[in-house]
């Protein structure tokens, strides 16, 4: 980012390699961070293109732009591209630039494992966007790869697999790096119950992610030895069940969903003290109820298969733990709440993307909740109404906490103040395109459409007409967020130390942007 | 960490992790391949490990110098501990997947498809463990517990207590003792290999059992060869910290490699019990 | 084409409760959504430094902090409640009139009466939309993707138990009407089901993707008067005794999923 890193003068590196191979070869956490973020935004445009086909499909009834098989390939590739390529990525750029620098640590514990970590995502996304180009298509069996379906796909399912273990991998030495850094990195004085909270939900996202990424790498190398080594681990026939791979899936992915929400918490939780200019309220409820709905989030997973046909008690169970989650989620929206209650607060375009969080996000809770009601998810159960709830919550909330992070932490990246006007519209497009993309899609599930069709009954019409208009502005509202960004790397006016008045923390302690080395001797924290 | 006010040692920038990266797209995409039959998938695999063997060398032999430097700190060697341990935890969460299935199977699936509702898909099928399925075309011979399986478990503990003599031995600083302890523990990894090896082409010549022996057969084999791959892992990991001790590496103080080495063979050994007492004989 | 907003109009027990119980979740939410945003845009319009707000600097209260986090609970307690008794009844399969299996298969529907009146009918289900409407050659009619050539017919208030299982792989078996929904899996019998109270032709469509044609496989159910059951029973008896010298079409499913 800086031109001229501040630790050469000092001799503190012998030889720094320049060009692409600074890239290539780097251990430092702002470079490494930067990777990530590009890399992220990336996958998500790519992501997005498949999901702007999809909806180009469902403009009208009737087949029009692509073919059926094709069609399931861009769903499956669109929720993995998302998901592992675009989320999580993001996410963990933003643990890389600003873990050290609100701990005040030098550099996250492992630097040179911290750089494999990121440039293990290429070769995965390598894997998983060429598949779309081999024999026989990319995977075509939705992002939960269910077998047996998966066991019929071809060569691009591999493909998948191989991408999800390099992945894998990636994220587990992230997230072992992000924990080391958190429990042994510390600067002196920086307790525990003192770390800013983003810090906080990162540490235990990082828990999730050491739990649950080799539970995922399991499930898919039983699909691979199904289907290739004459394994019956999902098959009846030599003893095994197709809904065995479903339970193992689960297992990981409903701490997966968790893994995409919680940072974004963190997030929320440093922007929205800054802009209210007041202590964020109950610091250590936050913390407590970020740890409770980790450790729920491992037994609730079969809510996602309340119509394999478990027993009652099995159905209920899963019904109440998963309703539980509601309490400590529901803790964090009041607390953030009471944060703004009596302050003083100014609405930059971080915090306008915050409080767009909080109130598209609950909403996205509440049709969580209303799945979590086994009878009521046996009847939209993969219908677009679940299509409805995921996009609430990973979009107005992971998303959305994203770009509020994004804005937030740009001054300090990049040195340059964004352009205030471009971010306010940025944020006016999204959330009401936004909305006309997905609300609607309560109603289409509701009344009964199934998802990942390509075609569908007349009825659903109109509501899929609109949705694809809605779709079509959220995506060209990306566009002003790209080229917010690129003028503000490219120039604009200079950034204080700490620009926003209200801030705090060791981040603004440094100058804007952030040097190239910082924290080398650790800050004394009161 | 409040402690400490020496510099945390942060790595130059490094090329090892690039060479990783295009080991492990060689191999996915090489193996992808292969497993279709396109060419040159199984020569991409190849190369693909060939470069990742060069980079696990280059970048252990660098973190080695470094730590022989003396460049780590009390604060580093906390943070390998740390990292050591939660990468034990992300493997034991690895297993227990599996372990996690062989339960589903033998305690819903099976007497689901023997006794419940699904049974009149299969008629006359029974239940009991071992099992091939109903649809199973050959007979096969299960794995009995008290044969080399129960010799295993003999040398894996025995291999478990040589290592700590050997780390005996390098507290007090015999470094005899040590590198025969080692000596000892990697002899019996070996052993334990051979014999899982000798196990293996048993059962697939004589006894017909094979990954395809339906879900007895693919838990068997899953849980087995991963163990026995981790086995591998860590008997390599083993020869090297054997080798480092005798070109005189490690202190009585200062000696992580060599206990996150033991930390995780200790791990391989524990997960043997499990696969003993579960996969063969109950 | 008429928009809908809401669940489709229940035509069985369960789903009338299923439809009571969305509405009652959908009224709680909204209220406590309007309780919680109501406060907070509140804040938002009048704790502005805009308008003068000086930030206070309290950032804890236990009492409120236990308040609301003990509300909830009791809240969701309340919507556990009749949650719990809707599941105990949908699960309760026992003494049904009728039992039908229904095998998916890629992409279509296996139908097999098993027991009660009917028992021993058969046949195979599939889409009757026309090439020609999917890709935009003709009209699409009212019920374009959700009509079948042969429908399920089951007679009004009787209990019909349904049993799923697949061929090939996972297809769910549903009709919104009913508040049926039932994965069908193959190797695996599971089953559920309804007591249809008003005659009438119910649609749904295969839930869960099985691959290229996962759209195209709907359900369509007739449920008609006994005397037009004991009809089509008759009818249905006929067609398969004449085709009886032909071997039977689906004899070896079963045996098929195993291989
Ligand atoms: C960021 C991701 C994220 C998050 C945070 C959540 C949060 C929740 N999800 Fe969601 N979910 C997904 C991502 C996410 N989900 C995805 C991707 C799928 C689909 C996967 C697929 O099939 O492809 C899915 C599917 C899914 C299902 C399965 C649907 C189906 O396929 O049939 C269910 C069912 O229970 C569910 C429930 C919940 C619940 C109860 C929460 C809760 O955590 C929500 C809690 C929040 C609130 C409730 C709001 C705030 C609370 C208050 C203001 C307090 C007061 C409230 C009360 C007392 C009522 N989710
Ligand atoms: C994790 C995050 C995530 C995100 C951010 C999104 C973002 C979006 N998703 Fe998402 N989606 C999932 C995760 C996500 N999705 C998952 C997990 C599934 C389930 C998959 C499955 O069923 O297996 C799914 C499924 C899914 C479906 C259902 C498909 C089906 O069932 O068949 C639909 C349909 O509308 C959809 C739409 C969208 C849209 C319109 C966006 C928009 O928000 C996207 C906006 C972004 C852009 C549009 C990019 C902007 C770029 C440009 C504008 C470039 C301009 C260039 C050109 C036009 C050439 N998604
Ligand atoms: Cu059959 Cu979807
Ligand atoms: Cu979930």
């Amino acid at each position: 980012m800086s031109a001229v890193p501040h630790g050469l003068e000092h001799g503190h590196d012998h030889h720094h390699p320049s060009g692409l191979m600074r890239w290539i070869q780097t251990t430092n956490h702002k470079d490494i961070g930067t990777m990530y973020l590009i890399f992220s935004f990336i996958m998500f445009l790519s992501g997005g293109v498949m999901a702007l086909t999809i909806r180009a499909e469902l403009f009208q009834p009737g087949l029009q732009v692509v073919q059926p098989e094709f069609f399931n390939q861009l769903t499956t590739m669109h929720g993995l591209v998302m998901v592992f390529g675009a989320i999580m990525p993001a996410f963990v750029g933003f643990a890389n630039w600003q873990i050290p620098l609100m701990i005040g640590a030098s550099d996250m514990a492992f630097a040179r494992m911290n750089n494999w970590s990121f440039w293990l995502l290429p070769p995965a996304a390598i894997l998983l966007v060429g598949s779309f180009f081999v024999p026989g298509g990319a995977s075509a069996a939705g992002w939960t790869l269910y077998a047996p379906l998966s066991i019929q796909m071809g060569m691009g399912m591999d493909m998948a697999i191989f991408a999800v273990h390099i992945m894998g991998i990636s994220s587990i030495m992230g997230a072992i790096n992000i924990v080391v850094t958190v429990l042994n990195m510390r600067a002196p004085g920086m307790t525990l119950m003192k770390m800013p909270l983003f810090c906080w939900t990162w540490l235990i996202t990082a828990y999730l992610l050491i739990a649950v990424m080799p539970v995922l790498a399991g499930a898919v190398t039983m699909i691979l030895t199904d289907r290739h080594f004459g394994t019956s681990f999902f098959n009846a026939a030599g003893g095994g069940d197709p809904v065995l791979y479903q339970h193992v899936f689960w297992f990981f992915g409903h701490p997966e969903v968790y893994i995409m929400i919680l940072p974004a918490f963190g997030i929320v939780s440093q922007v929205i003290p800054t802009f209210a200019r007041k202590p964020l309220f109950g610091y250590a409820s936050m913390v407590y109820a970020t740890a409770s709905i980790a450790i729920l989030s491992f037994m609730v997973w079969a809510h996602h298969m309340f119509t394999t046909g478990m027993p009652a008690t099995g159905q209920l169970f899963f019904m109440y733990a998963t309703m539980l989650i509601a309490v400590p989620t529901g803790v964090k929206v009041f607390n953030w709440v009471a944060t703004m209650w009596r302050g003083s607060m100014t609405f930059e375009a971080p915090m306008l993307f915050s409080v767009g969080f909080l109130f598209v996000f609950t909403m996205g809770g509440f049709t969580g909740l209303i799945c979590a009601i086994a009878p009521i998810d046996i009847q939209i159960q993969d219908t677009y109404y679940v299509v409805a709830h995921f996009h609430y919550v990973l979009v107005a909330g992971s998303l959305f906490a994203l770009f509020s992070g994004a804005y937030y932490w740009l001054p300090k990246w990049t040195g340059h103040m964004y352009d205030e006007r471009l971010g306010k519209l940025h944020f006016w497009c999204s959330i009401i395109f936004f909305n006309i993309t997905f609300f609607p899609m309560h109603f289409l599930g509701l009344a009964g459409m199934p998802r990942r069709i390509p075609d569908y009954n007349p009825m659903f019409a109109d509501f899929n007409a609109i949705a694809t208009i809605g779709a079509f502005g959220f995506g060209l509202s990306q566009l002003i967020f790209l080229f917010t960004v690129i003028k503000c790397v490219r120039g604009g006016e200079k950034a204080a130390a700490k620009p926003w008045d209200g801030a705090e923390g060791l981040e603004w302690t440094v100058p804007s942007p952030a040097p190239y080395h910082t924290f080398e001797e650790p800050p004394q924290v009161k | 960490m409040s402690s400490t006010l020496e510099k945390y040692f942060v790595p130059e920038p490094s090329r090892f992790p690039i060479f990783g990266s295009a080991a492990l797209l060689l191999i996915g995409a090489g193996a992808a391949m292969w497993l279709n039959r396109v060419s040159p998938g199984s020569w991409m695999v190849a190369a693909g490990f060939a470069t990742l063997i060069y980079m696990l060398f280059g970048w252990f032999g660098q973190v080695v110098r470094e730590s022989e430097g003396g460049k780590y700190g009390a604060q580093v060697d906390r943070s390998f501990r740390w990292s050591m341990g939660w990468f034990i935890f992300s493997e034991v969460m690895f297993f227990a997947a599996f372990f996690g299935v062989l339960f589903y199977v033998r305690v819903l699936a099976l007497p689901e498809l023997g006794s419940g509702k699904s049974a009149m898909l299969w008629d006359g099928f029974k239940s009991a463990w071992p099992n091939a399925g109903p649809y199973a075309e050959e007979a096969f011979t299960p794995m009995a517990a008290w044969g080399i399986p129960a010799i295993n478990t003999a040398i894996l503990l025995s291999s478990g207590v040589t290592l700590t003599w050997a780390h005996w031995g390098l507290l007090k600083g015999a470094r005899g003792q040590l590198i025969n302890g080692l000596a000892l523990t990697v002899l019996l990894g070996v052993i334990f290999l051979c014999l899982q090896a000798y196990e293996y082409h048993h059962a697939y010549a004589e006894m017909n059992l094979t990954l395809a022996s339906g879900i007895y057969g693919s838990t068997f084999f899953m849980l087995t060869g991963f163990h026995g791959m981790h086995v591998t892992i860590g008997a390599t990991m083993l020869i090297v910290i054997l080798a480092r001790s005798i070109k005189g590496h490690f202190t009585a103080e200062r000696h992580f490699a060599f206990e996150a080495v033991a930390w995780y063979w200790h791990f391989v050994d524990v997960v043997w019990l499990f696969l003993f007492v579960v996969v063969y004989w109950l | 084409a008429d928009a809908r907003y809401n669940l489709q109009p229940p035509v069985t027990g369960i789903a009338e409760q299923i439809y009571g119980m969305h509405s009652m979740m959908l009224v709680i939410c909204l209220v406590i959504f309007v309780g919680v945003f109501g406060v907070m845009f509140w804040s938002v319009f009048r704790h502005r430094k805009s308008k003068g707000a000086v930030a206070a600097h309290f950032h804890e209260n236990t009492a409120v902090e236990i308040a609301w986090t003990v509300v909830p609970v009791l809240i969701l307690l309340g919507m556990a409640y009749p949650a719990t008794k809707t599941v105990i009844s949908m699960k309760d399969t026992s003494n049904p009139d009728i039992t039908i299996k229904a095998t998916g298969y890629q992409w279509m529907w296996g139908y097999d009466y098993l027991k009660g009146e009917g028992e021993g009918v058969r046949f195979i289900s599939t889409l009757s939309t026309p090439r020609d409407q999917i890709e935009g050659g003709a009209a699409k009619g009212a019920n374009y993707l959700l009509e079948v050539d042969n429908p399920v017919v089951v007679p009004v208030g009787k209990k019909i138990r349904i049993l799923t299982t697949a061929n090939d792989v996972i297809h769910a078996w549903w009709v919104p009407a009913f508040g049926v929904k039932q994965d069908a899996i193959p190797g695996f019998i599971r089953d559920t089901w309804f007591r249809a109270e008003k005659e009438g032709v119910y649609r749904g469509n295969c839930a869960e993707l099985c691959g290229k044609e996962h759209g195209f496989m709907p359900i369509e159910v007739h449920v008609v008067s006994a005397a037009k059951y004991a009809e089509w029973v008759a009818a249905q008896k006929k067609r398969m005794a004449a085709e009886a010298q032909p071997a039977a079409p689906q004899a070896s499913a079963n045996t098929a999923a195993a291989g």
